[in-house]
């Protein structure tokens, strides 16, 4: 016969006001098997856990239960002070009389929540009546990571990894790392140079012993587990041998080829080998195949004859890399939402009609322009300039509903920047709402209008069109509820933040959660911002979202301390709360593996003497299996089962309902 | 081909010649504008407030009509359109709104009538490239803007004719006709609309920007889809031209009165003469007539 404790907490009066707990002990100690009952005040309070302990020592309990709040809050709390008693911590088991019943149930005669209170502890006894002791998965830790994406959020996830005396591998998609912030001039709130900020970074990055760059990669598989994942990457040719070339930039000078920039957001042309700009990191040219004519009908080579190392091969191919790390962080960044979907701003049509990131080039001393204002249709410095807020952002019909943060903040550093370097220059602002929330972030905005005589506007921009050589934007001012048309002379789009295209395709790869903008999933919003709901895998940065540079880097070192505090032990313990195959009943299906959305179910063979495979199984790979038991609702042959909520369990608490 | 027709009470009355040219032009390019046995007016405004279902009341009783003639229903008024397919829309995919709209008007109408603008029957249903073998006229040489006005493309996701900030039918229409489509910035912005009835100078203003931009985008010709924009275009013709040094006016068509020029019809049947505007020296001047 069990011998069972059952402990009913009254959560000073948030479940004693509607449920009469010492009834509810009563009507327990009635029960077969309980030994034990008693109500008290705040069973998590230090008493009550003493209360606890003692009573199981006292009564030699092998099982205990605590009618309280949801396990959510305390099951934790109990577990350990019962693991302290000497009972194995998962014989003690919480149920819920407080969100699910006392919260719920008005009734100040205390009826209906005791009556329910009762039937809840009843099943729970039911339950643990049937409980095994589980012990915790020990799972080895591989001590590398992988950061994906060399962003600003990245590079500091990497630094602060390596900081901490742990390997890490950097992947990047483009033949340098630095991201979108590269592309900035001034920063907001401090107005300090973008790459002389980013820079040592990057050099830092490459010059870090325990930091692997890959640029020009992409992940092709992720596959294991937290502290055992198998990643394969692919490291795209590159067509120049990165290990011998110098970087002495000759290739690039006597290609005779060009074609749009990419870095430089089609506002100047690049040669065909190139680096995206000129502080790139690694310092070692690619070739953009599709348009090289040596590659695709084999003329040219100009590249090849100058360089003096030989180390441009055009047969390079793709390889692919396989690395074991034991945690993965996710920088992937964001994006522009593509300013053409916007007719009626004639962005793509009208020359002077530029995004807020081409305008960060123009401003950028190492942009096309060596950072004059000067505008793409006619070179011409603009005298009147309009910035236009909310492109996308906060316009659900065309663009998305979301704010994109960032944008009240650099349209006002436009309009500084602007007018630091056209002293007689007008800019217009046209915004909805300005959002500078920050750390002085306010103080700037006010600083743009009443030091840099930016005039802001409240209202949208109907239309923009071109009329004799100028910018016609039709707008309204709501604040004195008239209708405005400026002549300008550029036009400037603070378009909204999307995430990267391809986001979904390498969350499916990880395993990762993302929402209906494809943004990434943290695991929880306010308490666990920079994980995922796959263990082991980590976000920084914008692929979660809009947000600014210093949010980025606090992000990325975030993810790194989570990464590190991993890597502190050998081995870590995972909660036995997996499931099952049962072996003699198991058909091999694979319904389960299917279904499972963890990718924790495996394929295992059954060899005999002589090693022929005589029989397949699905078995739970303990390390990936979360324990949500969506394999055991889809096998068809009951050979699955969740420890600690088997169907014995469950059927024995709804059967004594 | 027969498609029912709803002309509405504009083309019935003051726009008669938006109507006939409309319904000769299609005879030439071979099929019927059959119009309603029974039609009502559809109440010229789609309501603003979500819960006025009184105003929908008229419209649904035009296309309970229309059902019973067949599954689509054409339209050349603007306003008429806009305000069908909305409602349309509405009784289609509201059903609650449905079921108390019925009620009123007693009818068991559930949306199925296909609202079609006439641009979008020679488009879809007949193909420009047919309109085109029609031609025996063509408007070689006429520079023309095509005066989209608001009614007709919005709200997009309800009208869904074209795209609401760069549309196209109107001009490829004009390119099958032989002109010289001219996309002038103002094409697609109100000309003031029922203003007209209260504050003159709105329009006078309005519809001057549409005509000056078109002038200044070097159209010598407007056509028009909307006996309003039609009317305060015409009717602000003088007032423009005395405030605007430089413009001296441009002549404004209905686009079915270029169809049916386009098409070889006898000028005197396009009804161009109640037009305020000549558009005869023009023509001349290109020598099409």
């Amino acid at each position: 016969m069990p011998r069972i404790g059952v402990f009913v907490c009254q959560c000073g009066n948030n479940i004693a006001a509607t449920v009469d707990t010492k009834k509810v002990a009563e009507e327990m100690k009635k029960l077969p098997g309980v030994v034990f009952t008693c109500d008290y005040k705040f069973m998590c309070s230090s008493p009550g856990q003493d209360m606890l302990k003692q009573a199981i020592k006292d009564n030699k309990l092998d099982g205990i239960i605590v009618s309280a709040c949801s396990p959510h809050m305390h099951e934790k709390t109990f577990r350990k002070a019962a693991e302290a008693a000497g009972l194995n911590p998962y014989q003690c088991e919480v149920t819920n009389i407080r969100e699910q019943c006392s919260w719920v149930h008005h009734d100040k005669t205390k009826a209906v929540g005791t009556v329910k209170s009762i039937d809840l502890t009843r099943m729970t006894i039911e339950r643990l009546k049937k409980n095994k002791p589980l012990k915790k998965i020990k799972i080895p830790i591989k001590k590398r990571a992988l950061v994906i994406g060399g962003g600003i959020a990245g590079i500091q996830a990497a630094l602060d990894i390596a900081e901490g005396g742990r390997e890490v591998i950097l992947v990047e998609k483009e033949p340098s790392i630095g991201g979108n912030m590269a592309r900035l001039s001034e920063t907001f709130p401090t107005m300090d140079c973008s790459q002389c900020i980013l820079t040592p970074k990057m050099v830092e990055a490459e010059l870090n012993e325990n930091i692997t760059l890959l640029t020009y990669s992409e992940v092709e598989k992720v596959d294991g587990y937290i502290g055992n994942f198998t990643v394969q990457i692919r490291r795209k040719s590159k067509f120049v041998d990165e290990e011998r070339c110098t970087g002495c930039g000759e290739c690039m000078e006597k290609c005779p080829f060009k074609t749009e920039s990419g870095f430089e957001l089609g506002l100047t042309k690049r040669k065909i080998i190139y680096t995206p700009f000129p502080q790139s990191v690694p310092n070692v040219p690619v070739i953009d195949a599709p348009n090289c004519p040596k590659i695709q009908k084999d003329k040219c080579g100009a590249c090849a004859i100058v360089c003096g190392p030989k180390c441009i091969d055009f047969k390079m191919e793709d390889k692919i890399v396989t690395e074991e790390v034991g945690a993965i962080v996710v920088a992937t960044g964001y994006q522009l939402m593509p300013n053409e979907r916007f007719g009626e701003y004639g962005y793509g049509r009208i020359k002077d009609v530029i995004s807020g990131m081409q305008f960060e080039r123009l401003a950028s001393s190492s942009g096309p322009t060596g950072g004059e204002i000067r505008r793409p249709s006619d070179g011409k410095v603009p005298k009147n300039v309009v910035f236009i807020q909310c492109v996308g952002s906060r316009d659900e019909k065309k663009g998305v509903s979301y704010c994109s943060k960032v944008c009240c903040m650099y349209t006002a550093k436009h309009t500084m920047l602007y007018k630091h370097k056209v002293h007689d220059g007008q800019s217009f602002v046209f915004y909805m709402d300005i959002r500078s929330g920050g750390k002085r972030y306010e103080e700037f905005v006010r600083k743009a209008i009443e030091h840099d005589d930016a005039m802001y506007l409240r209202g949208r921009v109907s239309r923009v069109y071109e009329r004799d050589g100028k910018v016609m934007v039709q707008g309204a001012d709501t604040l004195s509820g008239s209708q405005v048309e400026i002549e300008a002379d550029m036009v400037v789009l603070a378009t909204a933040i999307v995430s990267r295209e391809g986001a979904d395709t390498l969350a499916q790869k990880l395993g990762i959660g993302y929402d209906k903008y494809k943004f990434y999933n943290e695991y929880h919003p306010k308490l666990r911002p920079v994980e995922t709901v796959t263990a082991g895998i980590f976000l920084a940065g914008t692929c979660m979202g809009p947000m600014d540079i210093p949010e980025s880097v606090a992000q990325g070192s975030a993810a790194a301390a989570k990464a590190l505090s991993l890597f502190s032990a050998d081995e870590m313990a995972r909660e036995p709360i997996t499931s099952v195959v049962n072996k003699a009943t198991c058909n091999a299906c694979w319904d389960c593996l299917t279904a499972c959305p963890y990718s924790a179910i495996e394929r295992e063979s059954v060899k005999d003497r002589q090693g022929n495979i005589v029989k397949w199984l699905a078995r739970v790979n303990e390390g990936v299996c979360q324990g949500c038991g969506v394999c055991v609702a889809a096998c068809r042959s009951k050979s699955i089962d969740l420890r600690g909520y088997t169907d014995e369990q469950v059927f024995a608490a709804i059967n004594s309902f | 081909m027969k498609i029912p027709y709803y002309p509405g009470c504009t083309l019935n009355t003051f726009a008669k010649s938006f109507d006939e040219s409309a319904r000769s032009s299609a005879l030439e390019i071979g099929f019927e504008m059959a119009e309603l046995k029974q039609w009502n007016c559809c109440g010229a405004t789609f309501p603003l407030t979500p819960d006025n279902l009184i105003a929908l009341s008229a419209p649904a009783k035009v296309l309970s009509n229309a059902g019973k003639e067949g599954d689509t229903l054409t339209t050349l008024c603007s306003v008429c359109y806009n305000v069908l397919k909305r409602t349309n829309k509405v009784m289609r995919d509201n059903r609650e709104k449905r079921s108390t709209i019925n009620g009123f008007i007693e009818e068991e109408y559930d949306g199925a009538v296909n609202v079609l603008h006439f641009l979008e029957v020679l488009r879809d249903k007949i193909g420009f490239d047919k309109v085109k073998a029609a031609v025996k006229r063509p408007l070689t040489g006429i520079k023309t803007g095509a005066y989209y006005g608001c009614m007709l493309l919005r709200p997009f996701e309800d009208m869904g004719i074209d795209n609401a900030e760069r549309p196209t039918v109107f001009e490829n229409l004009l390119k099958a006709l032989g002109a010289e489509p001219v996309e002038f910035p103002n094409r697609i912005e109100c000309c003031g609309a029922h203003l007209a009835m209260n504050n003159e100078e709105v329009v006078t203003k309005l519809s001057g920007n549409v005509m000056t931009s078109a002038v200044g985008s070097g159209a010598e010709l407007i056509v028009t889809s909307c006996p309003l924009c039609q009317y305060n275009l015409e009717k602000s013709q003088d007032k423009v031209a005395s405030r605007t040094p430089g413009y001296t006016g441009v002549p404004v068509i209905y686009f079915t009165q270029a169809l049916g020029l386009a098409l070889g019809q006898p000028i005197e049947t396009l009804g161009f003469e109640k037009n305020v505007t000549d558009v005869m020296p023009l023509l001349k001047k290109k020598g099409i007539v």
